[in-house]
């Protein structure tokens, strides 16, 4: 394959970085900093944009910064797999800096420069993730982002965000440090590299299949971020956090970057061959599927709107995962595009959440009935969220549970076609009550006053900021379901489809 | 003819400055400090551009005053105490200018023959890094320990007579045990030169007296450097020090006893002799697991910050020992490299914690509240220091964790690899405890009321750059595997 050595991968992460300086010297100029976040989030979009058409064309844009030992370098990769996630990351972030400004000034939050410049720290690490050319690098990009994503979450610094700041780091930091770094030394140890390539890095016969299941184990629960059972519980915590929070890391960059990273291992350092060779797709996709109907269910019984999202996501999440262990063709690709389809919906389910909870002060679905009438453009776009993660048209979700389901068909367990249909029918089951309810039920609470009962509902939606970004997403979300190519031509060359 | 004597220079400069300041010390006060800066100073380019001859030209081989051993001293430098001397060095110096206001606070009245004092121990540990004799060795470690009770009884007037007497007795015990092994040495060889002594034991492994002479050796050692068990006189001591005292002798002291250990283990007695005619390695592999996680441990129960990171260092000294005794390549390197990183890592946390204490002369837990808004730059030194230590990368201590955990594997030894996987976790709980303390408030609105006060800028500058060459190190550690150790090693 092509490779062209350009600078501009090492760019895309530094601009965010670069912008820290900036934003806390402009701490007391909220608009100077906001003007920086934007600044930042345009460049860093146009920078990984202007990347796309080479790696359209089957080339792959590399740059070594350091080597660290023989065959273990910081080293910046980009192909189809890493330009897909790079540009749904690096594109949300400007709608969610967009979105903060609606979502921190409403709500008067503090420490909002701490805020912004943690945030920038969080993409920069999350477009390291998508580029990174091995495992080692990786690695890196994963911790910074643990690291830089905690202040985020314990941001309101009260004893709930406390407790939860502990879960978070347990499960992230600590499967990380437990099982992916001897994972990833056993490995390098074992074959002396930690490359990407699509053929693995095993050579055939060099490990036997007890050691290859341990430690692929290692890397799907270590890789805690993608929230596989058990080791899901920091998701929910971290809804303890500011919306924009969760709305961009907890169920964009964070989350996918632990899928990404699953995604990388099983392709790139096992290599579909190996593990269609050992049959160990199926252990990854039992796992999967177990997590997906189980949070599911769950999901149903949550009555906090951001805490039903985040079970969802943890759902989806392994969808992905699913799909790419199918080790078909059409599973892998439904996997992967869901990384971009489920991001657009979800993310505009969570601005909705953080819309209705600034103009409405409700977290619970049930304090939700007929909010409808009176935030029309939020429930309409919470319900195009909900069908892009149900997999319905007109969505672009429909296409990932499309491909999923062709995947299933293709495999050789085709009864796990049964698990997606079920769950789709559960997500169905958690998302459009809300919708219904809000739009077509009574609200609970005491009229305050008669002119209010009798005349039209006045309608009061959440500040521009806030709506704006959101009715974005759930155009972007539409719109892919009409023209998808782009990221199923990443992925088909990303994976050699 | 200048170039030739760098390594006198390197020793002489604090020696003579040592001298020099205990004069001042009645007569020119404030010419004190300015002589120590100066004198560290040059020893600071003398030990570049020994580390420069030693990279271009090979080992250094230089003759005290011209006697040819194995009857005179001969400082001998190989890249391996190239880089050690260049560390202590500029530790030494960045620890004096970070440290000019807490001296004043701490020491007070007694700082003119504190530097005096400072100058010698530095002397000391830069001798024992450079000597290529046994005995001179011993001569230099009792000039380092003797100025180190001065130093520790100056701190906590308390306790830190108490902690420096507990020392002294250990301290003497340790030493004594290294003169009797090197006196056994002598016996069966005649010689003290290290290089010479090598080139005779080969034909005397079998004797039980090498045995017993490396045994003690070790043992003395280990006791020096706080190896677990031998480790209870280090917490106490390094506590109750002034901060000045603590900054130094945290990084330096412990680590220049494991690149003794590592120096008489290479050169002295040879690989041979340790891992095919003894078999003690997989019983010090052992002992260093322990160490590890009974420091991180230990650490665990503490209250007090500087407590807690003096076990961090028993835990740490069970990282290098262990790399050093797997007998391999790749833990050899693993040991070596985290000397200095290590050092840099405790350095940088030694540092930041000096500026705490300068603001709020107590660093119990329970003071530290709100400290992320009182001393913000202190504390992202802080958290780099940190982060080093847990092993997150690119800090350099994720990478000398690489090599000591692939040295495990390549070795078998998954219990080492185990407890330096199990010490990150426990390190990532401690200071992550820390870091809760310092950022949340028991009232959610107290977080308003905290107002900033950093430390003096003359002490964020030099806690930025070290905690910054963490970061340096970590990405450039490549260079210094194979530029220094692998050449050193083969």
């Amino acid at each position: 394959m092509d490779q062209i050595i350009s600078i501009k991968p090492l760019l895309a992460v530094l601009v965010s970085l670069l912008i820290i300086p900036m934003l806390i010297s402009s701490s007391d100029k909220p608009n100077v900093r906001e003007g920086w976040t934007f600044t930042a989030g345009i460049i860093k979009f146009l920078i990984v944009a202007s990347m796309l058409p080479l790696v359209l064309q089957g080339k792959e844009i590399v740059l070594t910064l350091f080597e660290i030992a023989p065959g273990a370098s910081i080293a910046f990769k980009v192909d189809g797999l890493g330009m897909l996630f790079a540009l749904v990351a690096s594109s949300l972030w400007i709608v969610t800096s967009m979105y903060s400004i609606g979502y921190m000034r409403t709500l008067k939050e503090h420490g909002q420069t701490r805020f912004a410049s943690f945030f920038a720290l969080a993409l920069s690490a999350t477009i390291g993730v998508a580029f990174s050319a091995n495992l080692l690098t990786l690695y890196l990009f994963y911790e910074i982002l643990s690291l830089a994503t905690y202040p985020l979450v314990v941001h309101h610094q009260d004893k709930k965000s406390k407790i939860s700041g502990r879960r978070y780091l347990t499960f992230i930091l600590g499967t990380s440090v437990a099982f992916v770094l001897p994972a990833m030394l056993y490995c390098y140890h074992v074959t002396g590299t930690l490359e990407f390539t699509t053929a693995g890095i095993f050579a055939p016969g060099q490990m036997s299949k007890p050691a290859l299941t341990v430690l692929l184990l290692m890397f799907v629960f270590g890789f805690a971020k993608a929230g596989i059972m058990p080791f899901h519980s920091w998701l929910p915590a971290a809804m303890v956090a500011p919306t924009p929070v969760s709305a961009l890391l907890h169920a964009v960059a964070v989350v996918k970057v632990g899928v990404f990273s699953i995604v990388r291992v099983l392709t790139g350092i096992f290599g579909v061959d190996l593990l269609a060779q050992f049959n160990l797709g199926i252990i990854v996709a039992t796992i999967a599927a177990i997590t997906i109907l189980l949070s599911s269910c769950i999901a149903m019984s949550q009555d906090e709107l951001k805490r039903r999202l985040a079970f969802s996501t943890i759902s989806q999440l392994s969808y992905i995962i699913f799909g790419v262990a199918l080790l078909t063709p059409m599973g892998l690709l439904g996997g992967v595009i869901h990384i971009a389809m489920h991001a657009f919906g979800k993310i505009t389910l969570f601005f909705c959440a953080g819309a209705i909870y600034v103009a409405t002060g409700k977290k619970y679905i049930s304090q939700m009935k007929g909010l409808g009438k009176t935030m029309p453009i939020t429930f309409a776009a919470f319900f195009i969220g909900a069908l892009g993660v149900i997999g319905l048209p007109p969505s672009g979700g429909f296409y990932s549970k499309w491909y999923l389901l062709i995947g299933t068909l293709e495999s050789e367990y085709k009864f796990l076609m049964a698990i997606l249909l079920v769950s789709s029918f559960l997500n169905a089951f958690y998302f459009l009550p809300i919708v219904y309810q809000g739009f077509f039920s009574k609200s609970d609470e005491e009229p305050s006053n008669k002119a209010e009962t009798s005349g039209a509902t006045t309608i009061k939606e959440a500040p521009l900021w806030c709506v704006v970004p959101l009715v974005i997403t759930a155009i972007i979300s539409v719109v892919l379901f009409f023209y998808p190519d782009i990221f199923v031509n990443l992925v088909k060359i990303g994976l050699g489809l | 003819m200048i170039n030739t004597n760098y390594p006198a220079i390197l020793v002489l400069s604090p020696l003579l400055a040592a001298l020099m300041c205990s004069i001042f010390s009645w007569c020119a006060k404030k010419l004190c400090y300015p002589t120590a800066i100066i004198s560290l100073g040059i020893s600071l380019y003398a030990s570049i551009e020994v580390l420069m001859q030693v990279m271009d030209t090979g080992t250094i081989q230089y003759r005290m005053a011209g006697w040819a051993p194995p009857m005179g001293i001969e400082y001998r430098i190989d890249l391996l105490n190239a880089i050690v001397l260049l560390l202590v060095i500029s530790i030494a110096l960045i620890n004096l200018v970070a440290s000019y206001q807490s001296v004043n606070q701490e020491i007070g009245k007694k700082s003119n023959t504190f530097y005096a004092i400072y100058l010698l121990f530095v002397t000391g540990l830069v001798g024992i890094t450079a000597t290529g004799d046994l005995f001179n060795l011993y001569v230099l470690l009792e000039i380092t320990s003797l100025t180190s009770y001065a130093q520790i009884a100056m701190g906590d007037k308390d306790r830190g007579p108490l902690a420096s007497l507990n020392y002294v007795f250990i301290g003497v015990i340790g030493a004594s045990f290294y003169l009797l092994g090197v006196g056994y040495i002598y016996i069966m060889t005649g010689s003290l030169n290290m290089v010479d002594v090598a080139s005779l034991l080969p034909s005397l492994h079998g004797s039980s007296a090498v045995l017993v002479a490396f045994i003690f050796c070790m043992l003395g050692i280990w006791i020096k450097m706080a190896l677990f068990p031998l480790h209870v006189w280090l917490p106490n001591a390094y506590t109750y020090a002034p901060t000045v005292v603590s900054r130094i002798l945290a990084p330096l002291m412990t680590k220049v006893m494991v690149y003794v250990m590592i120096r008489l283990m290479i050169t002295v007695f040879g690989f041979e002799y340790l891992f095919e005619k003894l078999n003690l390695a997989e019983a010090v592999v052992w002992l260093a697991t322990i160490a590890i996680l009974a420091g991180a441990i230990m650490a665990m129960a503490q209250k007090d910050l500087k407590k807690m990171l003096t076990y961090i260092i028993v835990c740490e000294i069970g990282y290098m020992v262990g790399g050093a005794w797997l007998g391999n390549e790749l833990g050899m390197t693993g040991a070596i490299l985290h000397i200095v990183n290590d050092a840099l890592m405790t350095f940088a946390l030694f540092l930041a914690l000096g500026n705490i204490v300068y603001k709020l002369k107590s660093v119990h837990f329970d003071n530290l509240k709100g400290l992320f808004g009182k001393m913000p730059w202190t504390m992202a030194g802080f958290v780099l220091g940190a982060f080093s230590i847990i092993g997150i990368p690119p800090t350099c201590g994720f990478f000398s964790k690489w090599y000591l955990i692939l040295g495990a594997f390549e070795k078998g030894a998954y219990h080492f690899a185990g407890a330096l996987i199990i010490s990150s976790l426990l390190c990532a709980v401690l200071f992550f405890r820390i870091f809760e303390i310092g950022f949340f408030n028991n009232e959610h609105d107290e977080h308003n009321t905290i107002t900033m006060s950093e430390a003096p800028v003359s002490m964020l500058i030099p806690l930025g750059l070290v905690s910054l060459s963490l970061i340096i190190t970590g990405l450039y550690s490549s260079s210094i595997v194979n530029k220094i150790i692998l050449p050193f090693l083969q």
